[in-house]
């Protein structure tokens, strides 16, 4: 990585000095003239019929403005749209004459201010009738099973079976074949902020405002499609700062029925999700999935083939939680050759909190799931579990993997070989067997992982026949002011990722001009140009992509009008640090802003100013999938190496994560800084997801993990210092080589910790196969007595 | 709801008000005074993005009514501050981006000030067991613990220990 001026050097970023003045902009810290509050009243039934909801006692109470159901939201606004066709399955913010999960919300209580909103919500009276209701995925799949959505007459709400290459054939000749099955329990994200929202209606202009903490894909259209307003309607202001979403901030129900509490009331209305709201009726719950693989493999351990069948369980409303099951697809033999892959993706729906997009969208569980099988080989063979890996790494590219998808650079063996000299491999193991010498057990995890990234939305047209999109564009806006001073236009929301740093950096970078110097904001959906939010791990490339693309036009711009100031041709001219030269003559970079700006008889003609706009298609994207379901997925994928050091107290089960380290190649790093903290934030939450986070459902469909007491988020405890080494094998595909970052720690953490407790187990017979592997799980497993040797 | 006259010290500033007895403390803060910077996060002091020193000490905003404050002084996140800039801590969590989406931030601040004022000299393990009662869902806390060791070192230089 040289060569760069700006890109790759330690460097402050811009967000964080309004953040830690404690001046962020959050959705809560907006305040509107006459602004009411919205609170939600909450189903406590799994299944119910809404048989009447009596408001008048909360209307009656001083303060409160309205009482909004089920019924008076579904007559004034449209349907939700999933990610799939599902006629029967209506969706809806709240809860249309039934109810289908406890938590699920069924009225709303708009008043004065919170307290009074939540006072007033006790007070609204609802019958229901209880129903039959399923929540074991399983079961649900079956015929038997309570339907969640009896219109849609299954359960099933999308099966397929994959066949890339000859897996029959390949299982019936390879030596060896072993099968397994694992379980990736309900978990998520979980940022420290809820979602919240502020909605204002507009009738002098016709145009709905909103302040929101949102990553969402087509936000302010599908509020506008659901509100039946024109899109140029709806206008979503995406300088709120988010705080923390990682995936799950959607917020489509709680911004529509903002918006129609606003323009019922006629104010400005706030609802802001309590911690309760959020992790049981909000957008909280991740992918909760039972895998069954199947390996073939040879006596040198090379995997031959794999049969997958992921079974998801989306809970009650589908959205584009299936969707989750197709972004694997593109990294289904994750980094390995893998040449024949079968692959069944199942998503049931049960009457639990519906799942929404997670960091990695789905990818972290596939990983898992691929990487138990790799230490399953290397057991089955006495060999390595590292050695296994090295034996199976894709080493050439471009690649292109069975399911359609070309990996575009890498050193997989190289980053391998990386991180086992940072915690010194041997010596590693060597702590190990000393920890278990002194009685108390312990292991080592190795997971090697691709994180697809780039984004586009390849999977929607591959599950969803009927939605052929093919583009999902990023766009940004450079221009040079009267001063010189250099803006960049962002046209969507930022929630922790330092994006403003990442356009300011790749800009300077372009246009030679120091970053800090570098204004960058982030327009208003109607304001803006299109865009994708920042999901798919795609920022880095895409909004990366489109600054480089303006801020090159911009330059070139500028040549050409110093060549024609001096008369000498554009190919002549160089540009470095500000100056404009050719032969003895030069202009600098304000004489050539200010003919731009104020002198036309001194332009070349053309268009006056110094503005650009770039929309950036993804790279290597654009194509429909095959008939067989072959398509290109992202177009980068950086590569992680985990390895992880976890021991067990030998009486409690208690996990203690030892020594945790990363080798990784994003390409080219931005900013090594926010790389670093992305990496070290996934790693943490991976952590989390192996060993402590699960939402729980009892038998009787109560959520029992809706507070952070119940719901256990690492703390600073729990997280070790994280070692990192980094390859930079740029990409081919983007303006600088780099790909993304933002998935990378939590893509590969869950399985290398997976893979630790699973050495640590070894020696006693136990082995989990489930995670989290929470400390019970583990004392269960060590109790275990040991098996006798057949 | 009965309602109470209270005075206390906010920020250096003396401030009275009159507040409800249920009105916590964070949302007195939040909504009665505009002080944004201090979050809430759980609402049932797990998550630490509430913090606010009380009388020196780091506790959590939602877990008190703004009455119990009546009398006492509160420092929140936009107190810390040295002369309108800012204070050698908050510098170091941007100079090692110890923080990506800002939320936990003031609190942690506040956790890590807390810390500073009666161990200018801790350890990682004692900023581990600091910001223990924080939870950060962005960072994995490693930029968050090289702040504070570089904000005390940058303390202890300036007082020339």
């Amino acid at each position: 990585m040289t060569g760069f001026r700006y890109i790759g050097r330690k460097r402050r970023t811009h967000e964080d000095r309004r953040f830690v003045a404690g001046r962020g902009t959050f959705a809560a810290d907006v305040r509107r003239p006459g602004m009411a509050h919205l609170a939600v009243l909450a189903c406590p039934h799994p299944a119910a019929t809404i048989l009447s909801i009596d408001a008048s006692q909360a209307l009656s109470m001083p303060g409160v403005l309205a009482v909004i159901t089920g019924e008076d939201i579904a007559a004034a606004v449209g349907s939700l749209r999933h990610g799939l066709e599902l006629p029967g399955i209506g969706w809806y913010p709240l809860a249309v004459r039934q109810a289908r999960y406890a938590g699920e919300w069924v009225a709303a209580v708009v008043a004065e201010d919170r307290y009074v909103a939540e006072d007033a919500v006790e007070h609204v009276q609802v019958a229901y009738r209880p129903l039959p209701f399923v929540v074991d995925p399983e079961e649900a799949v079956g015929g038997d099973s309570p339907p969640v959505h009896a219109e849609h007459g299954s359960n099933v709400v999308f099966r397929r079976t994959f066949t890339w290459g000859p897996v029959a054939d390949v299982f019936a000749e390879a030596p060896r074949s072993l099968s397994y099955r694992v379980r990736w329990n309900r978990s998520a994200t979980v940022p420290i902020e809820t979602f919240g929202v502020v909605a204002e209606w507009d009738p002098g202009r016709g145009i709905l405002d909103v302040w929101a903490s949102i990553q969402m894909p087509k936000y302010a259209e599908q509020l506008a499609g659901a509100l039946r307003l024109p899109d140029n309607a709806v206008r979503a202001h995406f300088d709120i700062d988010v705080g923390g979403s990682y995936g799950v901030k959607r917020g489509i129900r709680q911004s529509i029925l903002a918006a129609h509490a606003a323009m019922t009331v006629g104010r400005p209305v706030r609802f802001l999700e309590d911690r309760l709201e959020n992790m049981s009726g909000g957008d909280a719950h991740g992918p909760d999935r039972i895998f069954d693989v199947s390996m073939a493999y040879d006596e040198g351990g090379r995997v031959r083939a794999m049969r997958m069948r992921a079974l998801d369980d989306v809970g009650v409303y589908p959205g584009r939680a299936p969707l989750q099951l197709g972004k694997p697809v593109g990294a289904i033999v994750g980094p390995y050759g893998i040449g024949a892959v079968e692959y069944e993706a199942i998503s049931v729906t049960t009457n639990k909190t519906s799942q929404v997009a997670v960091r990695g969208f789905g990818q972290a569980p596939t990983n898992y799931a691929i990487e138990t099988g790799m230490d399953k080989v290397a057991r089955a063979l006495g060999l390595p579990r590292d050695e296994v890996r090295l034996r199976n790494y894709i080493r050439s590219f471009p690649h292109r993997i069975p399911s359609g998808t070309e990996y575009d650079s890498g050193d997989f063996p190289g980053v391998h070989g990386d991180v086992q000299a940072l915690v010194d491999w041997p010596a590693l193991l060597a702590r190990r067997d000393a920890l278990r010498a002194a009685g108390r057990p312990a292991g080592v995890g190795f997971a090697a992982c691709l994180e697809p990234s780039g984004g586009n939305s390849a999977f929607e047209p591959l599950f969803n026949p009927a939605n052929d999109t093919t583009t999902w564009m990023e766009s940004a806006q450079v221009k040079v002011g009267l001063d010189g001073s250099v803006t960049v236009v962002m046209a969507t929301s930022t929630s922790g990722q330092g994006h403003e740093t990442l356009a300011a950096t790749i800009a300077g970078e372009v246009l030679e001009r120091d970053p800090d110097t570098i204004r960058v904001v982030h327009a208003d959906s109607l304001a803006g140009l299109p865009t994708n939010s920042p999901v798919g791990s795609r920022m880095a490339i895409m909004l990366g992509g489109a600054v480089a693309g303006a801020a090159r036009t911009v330059r070139a711009r500028m040549i050409s009008i110093a060549a024609h100031d001096m008369g000498v041709p554009e190919a002549e001219v160089g540009y470095a640090d500000g100056t404009f030269r050719c032969g003895g003559g030069e202009r600098d970079w304000r004489d050539i802003v200010l003919i731009a700006h104020r002198r036309y008889h001194r332009l070349p003609g053309g268009e006056p100013g110094l503005q650009a706009l770039h929309v950036l298609e993804v790279p290597n994207g654009g194509g429909l999938p095959t008939a067989d379901g072959r398509v290109q997925m992202y177009p980068c994928y950086a590569f992680e190496a985990h390895v992880a050091l976890v021991s067990l107290d030998p009486v409690t089960g208690k996990p203690t994560v030892e020594r945790y380290a990363v080798g990784h190649d994003c390409g080219t790093v931005i900013n090594p800084d926010i790389v670093h903290g992305m990496i070290r934030g996934g790693v943490a939450h991976g952590i989390g997801a192996a060993l402590y986070e699960r939402f729980r459902f009892g038998g009787d469909g109560q959520h029992l993990s809706g507070s952070l007491t119940d719901y256990l988020l690492p703390s600073a405890f729990e997280v070790p210092e994280i070692g990192i080494c980094e390859r930079h094998t740029p990409s081919p595909h983007t303006s600088h080589g780099q790909k993304g970052a933002g998935e990378a720690g939590y893509l590969g953490a869950p399985a290398a910790i997976a893979s630790a407790v699973n050495d640590a187990l070894e020696p006693f017979g136990g082995e989990l196969l489930a995670l989290p592997m929470t400390m019970c799980d583990i004392r269960a497993a060590l109790d275990r007595e040991p098996e006798p040797v057949p | 709801m009965s309602r109470h006259d209270i005075t206390l010290r906010i920020n250096g500033r003396r401030c009275s008000a009159s507040v409800e007895a249920r009105t916590t403390l964070i949302d007195f803060l939040r909504d009665g005074l505009d002080l944004t910077g201090s979050h809430v996060g759980c609402e049932q002091g797990v998550c630490g993005a509430c913090s606010v020193l009380l009388d020196g000490e780091p506790v959590r905003s939602c877990l008190m009514f703004a009455v119990q404050a009546d009398g006492r002084g509160v420092v929140t996140v936009e107190g810390l501050g040295d002369g309108g800039g800012l204070s050698v801590l908050q510098d170091a969590f941007w100079e090692t981006h110890g923080l990506q989406c800002g939320y936990c931030t003031p609190g942690m601040l506040i956790a890590a000030e807390a810390l500073l004022r009666g161990n200018p000299n801790p350890d990682d393990d004692d900023i581990r067991e600091a910001i223990a009662g924080n939870i950060c869902r962005c960072t994995g806390y490693g930029q968050i613990i090289d702040a504070v060791r570089l904000a005390a070192a940058r303390l202890n230089q300036r007082a020339g220990t």
